[in-house]
């Protein structure tokens, strides 16, 4: 027990932890430049027959995955009676919103190639589009204030507030998963369940710290 | 005009289209670019794998004629045609088709013939098909999630299975079901769509020369994930009306209600004529992606065959049946 401590100690978490858990979320977005990379140049690669598709799906539900991952941190960290998780929830959330930002880039500038009339027309008409792009507004402003210095300026109350707001923008993703299938299947339910665990595990735990 | 005549003068203009031309297209196809050369460079790699169906077994050459159906583009890769597919039965995702659909079984293959028809009863595949007729149509297809391909299908024309079938004349509508079996298609049971798999057609859409009934593509016989034995190709209107693996053909005098209509009717509605100018709530019509190539294309009004089939539309509203 005192050995895993000593190799989970923060100084180990901060130096080793994090640019492995750093190179595990960048795998999925690297895997795919490659692959781009092998199409492009005639090699065998696993885009499959309509690239666009498969970015677009690929990058989606990686984005998805990361805000439930980074979602899941604080629940975790409680659980574990640990704060250890807290140290790598900058890096999940910024994943999920480098995610986000490669699904939506794709969209705009491979399947739409980048015509932004037809982009702001499927912002206001398909109502997926819009609740993604609800999802990615709210996004910014949390990118933007990840940094050290962005919490001392907002003063901590504010920044965890403003914070806040991913328990709106997992929801949105979720839906807009849900609402863009030609059919319901289990997954965005799947997806869902995972989100309500992961609140209710923070609700109860709010009401015992009360108690 | 009878149906016979109008089958015959189709075969006196087959052979237009030397199979050396569409080699040579394919050729050419390969070197245009590095993203076609990728998925082509793909399709040569699995060639062999290709003359197997998913289970393993050889898929048997079928003797045909050429036709004179072929919109002269680039043909799509049988690998694309047949790894990229749309067959919910085995799963929503478009590679579950190839790697689920060996768990159909295709023999014996009966199809249930009922409705207003003279000669209702249960046919075997070959009493409908003339195997020794089958000619080669190579068609654009064109799917609602606005993405196409062009496929070199064998098959005989539906009107000449309708005719064997004797429709009364009274029969407004043609209505056709996918088999349904929840051993061999258990995502039936989780993927949200109301199964068995129905389509129709109006009786005059149905006997619409271009109407075909497939049994094989590139030369040989269907593979599973592509509709096998036997399936609908109605090219000028979303590939969903196109429905594979038929069991049951029924003459009728009320508009079927189709899968996707009775999903989700505002959506997608009887009709599906391809048409870049009323968009679906999902996805712009203007323009399509075609498998292999790296630009999107304007879509043709009736997937470029407004020719042979506008009339049969000229006094509706295509914004009200789509
Ligand atoms: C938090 C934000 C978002 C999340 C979590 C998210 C997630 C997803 C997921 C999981 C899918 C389905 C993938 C699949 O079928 O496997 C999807 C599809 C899609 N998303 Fe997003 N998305 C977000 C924002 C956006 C934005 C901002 C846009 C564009 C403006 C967008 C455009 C699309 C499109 C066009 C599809 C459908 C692609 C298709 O039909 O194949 N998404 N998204």
């Amino acid at each position: 027990m005192s050995k895993l401590k000593a190799i989970t100690s923060v100084r180990n978490v901060r130096r080793y932890g994090k640019p492995i858990v750093f190179l595990v979320c960048l795998y999925p977005a690297a895997w795919l430049a490659l692959q781009w990379y092998f199409a492009y140049t005639g090699q065998p690669h696993g885009l499959g027959f309509n690239f666009f598709e498969f970015t677009n799906r690929t990058t989606g539900e990686w984005a998805l995955r990361y805000l439930l991952v980074a979602l899941a941190v604080t629940p975790v960290a409680k659980l574990t009676k640990s704060f250890k998780p807290i140290l790598f929830r900058r890096m999940l959330g910024l994943f999920a919103f480098f995610y986000v930002t490669i699904h939506m880039c794709s969209y705009v500038f491979l399947d739409l190639e980048g015509n932004m009339a037809e982009f702001i027309e499927a912002i206001a008409e398909r109502l997926f589009i819009t609740v993604g792009m609800l999802a990615f507004v709210l996004l910014i402003p949390l990118a933007a204030t990840s940094f050290d210095k962005a919490q001392h300026w907002l003063g901590l109350e504010r920044w965890r507030k403003l914070h806040k707001l991913v328990y709106i923008i997992t929801p949105l993703g979720i839906l807009h998963f849900y609402m863009m299938q030609k059919t319901t299947t289990p997954e965005p339910f799947i997806y869902l369940g995972i989100y309500i665990l992961l609140m209710a595990i923070r609700y109860l735990d709010k009401r015992r710290a009360k108690a | 005009m009878t149906l016979i005549k109008t089958l015959k003068q189709w075969q006196e203009s087959e052979n237009n289209v030397t199979p050396e031309r569409i080699y040579l297209n394919r050729r050419k196809f390969m070197t245009k670019s590095g993203v076609f050369a990728a998925s082509a460079v793909g399709g040569m790699l699995a060639a062999n794998k290709l003359l197997l169906a998913a289970d393993g077994t050889p898929l048997k050459k079928l003797p045909h004629q050429k036709t004179q159906y072929n919109p002269g583009e680039e043909l799509t890769t049988e690998q694309a045609i047949t790894s990229y597919n749309n067959f919910y039965e085995f799963g929503t995702n478009k590679t579950d088709p190839a790697k689920n659909a060996h768990r159909l079984t295709i023999e014996p293959w009966k199809v249930k013939v009922m409705g207003l028809t003279e000669a209702p009863g249960v046919y075997d595949i070959d009493d409908l098909i003339d195997y020794n007729n089958l000619e080669e149509r190579i068609y654009r297809l064109r799917c609602v999630e606005a993405w196409s391909m062009v496929i070199p299908w064998v098959g005989v024309s539906l009107a000449s299975v309708l005719e064997k079938l004797k429709p009364l004349s009274t029969a407004k509508y043609v209505r056709f079901q996918t088999k349904l079996d929840t051993e061999e298609m258990p995502w039936t049971l989780t993927q949200g769509l109301d199964f068995p798999y129905v389509e129709g057609l109006r009786m005059d859409e149905a006997l619409n020369p271009l109407s075909f009934m497939a049994v094989g593509l590139y030369g040989k016989e269907l593979p599973k994930q592509n509709g096998a034995p036997m399936r609908l190709v109605v090219p000028w209107k979303y590939g969903f009306k196109s429905i594979k693996s038929i069991v049951s053909i029924e003459f009728t005098d009320q508009k079927p209600l189709t899968t996707w209509e009775k999903s989700a009717p505002h959506e997608y509605g009887f009709y599906a004529n391809v048409n870049p100018n009323v968009d679906h709530p999902r996805w712009r019509q203007g323009k399509e992606r075609r498998i292999g190539e790296f630009r999107r294309r304007e879509t043709l009004m009736f997937n470029g065959y407004e020719e042979e089939v506008a009339h049969m539309y000229k006094d509706m509203d295509l914004t009200k049946f789509y």
